[in-house]
């Protein structure tokens, strides 16, 4: 029986470098690897030291994309170190704030990265030509992300204003009603996008996944800056728990680290888990979007993932208009606190997915160990997983066919190796 | 004439931050007419930046085998960046794309030039190397030359 190998040494349109592997034997799938060389923790070493304040923009620098979750995950932890807590409109401005970087992340991928995929272009540049409206639309909502960003957050790549307790100046109420026109113009985008995503074709693919996500504790809200952390399988803890629950493990081919539920494997976080566990938080606009789109009633293809982020982004817009109604300039800009010893832990929603930190601090108020574990590297395994699924079903695929359809279904994850690595090889082999 | 400059990079990755050097090398030298900018090299940004600018220039690393500090200069409304540089950055998705798409859409600025300086590491957390510096400071030059007010 003749062996095939399928090998993609560079994976286009991720943000970083990547390497697949996937190695058949005749119809039997032999081997699946997504390879990610990840630099020695780098950051986790170089925040050892460190004043506690420093972490929101040291860490921040980790990800070009995902700035703001970096500094919310960091934030929060080194708050419940100090035992403090950021509410009212100060915890609505970072909100607000991740909403612009919901829009900006989801749009660069949705518009430019993966929509390309389902219309059959090599890029988001030779689809433009042929799309012009569909990326201007794509431009357009991205920008307003980046304004959301840059007025709460002082710029929109690698705010400044974000500080442990809370931001160095909070904006004045016309600063964010100036916005309002935009975010109008561009919900009203956001809900013709999801239409159109709607629209495309899907490759079959029905994956049981563990879903893991935060769940809002303010009822009737969408996970984005916390919450605690739940499972379809039953997991609900404070984020305290995670390393109790979540094992983080060393495997041959990758430099990154495995994450899995511990004593139970794989699972799946990001938009298509969010939206599982919580799809009946969405605002009204979003859910009847979603159900107009076909989603409604759940969604466990990967592939259709496109169509879950295109609810995101029409949330996101929603939710930063509600935000901005209900804003009221707050006394001060940030919670005070005193530096003391102990351990705190962080998360967030980053736009692809859980986001945790974990920092000990000593009284000084000094680092002493930093942990950080972004989405990428806790889907991994599902992204193997996926792959090993989806070739055994589609053995008959000619390589050429099949080694895009591979890339295709990473970049269903919006895999951001910047997160957890800088330099990813992705090859597909058969032989 | 409005001019600007785009300094590309990572400033925690070795020679990867050879655009932020420039920037910086650029703003000691005070050029007058000259807005400078750092970004990461993520397309769309970068084609919101020089939007409305008539006379843009960017630096970023680039890795195309030549000798460390080595600098290419191209002109990006001529025609797309040589292979051998587009993408040599860390940044998957940069500064080629960003011309591309731009060219695309016709967001192109009238004038766009393109330093690419040769990068000898992108070590995470290492220093960038002395011929990098030195090539930053020439390019800081090459673009008061190009753009500022004469």
């Amino acid at each position: 029986m003749s062996r095939r190998r399928i090998e993609t040494n560079y994976l286009a349109r991720v943000e970083g470098e990547g390497a697949m592997r996937v190695r058949l034997h005749g119809d039997v799938v032999e081997e699946v690897e997504l390879r990610i060389f990840e630099p020695p923790r780098f950051f986790e070493a170089l925040l050892r030291g460190r004043a506690l304040g420093e972490a929101p923009d040291i860490t921040a620098r980790i990800c070009g994309i995902c700035p703001v979750a970096y500094q919310t995950s960091a934030c929060q932890a080194m708050e419940d170190a100090l035992g403090i807590e950021v509410t009212g409109q100060l915890r609505a401005l970072r909100r607000l704030m991740y909403c612009g970087e919901w829009i900006e992340s989801h749009c660069l991928h949705l518009y430019m990265l993966h929509a390309p995929d389902f219309l059959g272009y090599e890029s988001g540049i030779a689809m433009a030509a042929d799309h012009r409206e569909v990326v201007e639309r794509g431009l357009r909502a991205k920008k307003a992300g980046n304004r959301l960003i840059e007025v709460v957050g002082g710029r929109a790549v690698h705010p400044v204003n974000v500080r442990v307790g809370g931001l160095y100046r909070a904006p004045e109420r016309r600063e964010l009603e100036a916005l309002r026109e935009d975010l109008e113009r561009c919900r009203e985008e956001a809900l013709e996008t999801v239409r159109w995503t709607a629209g495309l074709e899907f490759p079959e693919l029905e994956r049981d996944y563990e879903l893991v996500s935060l769940r809002s504790e303010v009822e009737g809200e969408y996970p984005i800056d916390r919450g605690r952390i739940v499972s379809s399988k039953g997991v609900d803890i404070a984020p305290a728990g995670f390393d109790a629950t979540f094992e983080e493990e060393q495997v041959p081919h990758s430099t990154a680290l495995h994450a899995r539920v511990r004593e139970r494997g794989a699972y799946l976080c990001g938009p298509l888990a969010r939206f599982e566990l919580n799809r009946e938080r969405l605002s009204p606009l979003a859910a009847e979007a979603a159900a107009e789109a076909g989603i409604g009633d759940g969604c466990r293809n990967p592939f259709r993932s496109i169509v879950v982020r295109a609810v995101e982004v029409l949330y996101a817009f929603d939710e930063a208009l509600r935000l901005i109604d209900a804003y009221e300039r707050p006394d001060a800009p940030a919670v005070e606190w005193e530096p003391r010893a102990a351990v705190g832990h962080g998360v967030s929603e980053a736009p692809r997915g859980l986001l945790y930190h974990r920092y000990e601090i000593d009284e000084a108020g000094e680092i002493v160990s930093a942990r950080i574990v972004p989405p990428t590297s806790q889907n991994q395994r599902s992204i193997e997983e996926d792959l090993r699924e989806f070739v055994a079903a589609h053995t008959a695929l000619p390589d050429d066919e099949l080694r895009h359809r591979c890339e295709q279904t990473i970049r269903n994850y919006d895999p951001c190796i910047s997160c957890s690595t800088h330099f990813l090889d992705l090859e597909v082999e058969r032989r | 004439m409005r001019g600007l400059f785009i300094g590309i990079g990572n400033p925690l990755r070795g020679d990867d931050a050879a655009g932020l050097l420039v920037a910086r090398a650029l703003r000691a030298r005070e050029p007058e007419g000259i807005e400078v900018l750092e970004l990461e090299g993520e397309p769309v940004d970068l084609i919101e930046a020089w939007d409305g600018a008539e006379a843009v220039a960017v630096a970023d690393a680039v890795a195309s085998g030549g000798d460390p500090g080595e600098v290419h200069r191209i002109d990006a409304v001529a025609g797309p960046l040589p292979a051998t540089l587009a993408g040599a950055s860390t940044h998957a998705m940069g500064l080629a794309e960003a011309v591309e798409l731009a060219r695309a859409l016709d967001r192109l600025p009238p004038r766009l030039l393109v330093y690419g300086i040769e990068a000898a590491s992108f070590e995470t957390g290492a220093e960038p190397s002395p011929a990098v510096r030195a090539a930053a400071e020439r390019v800081a030059d090459m673009v008061v030359e190009e753009l500022g007010s004469r």
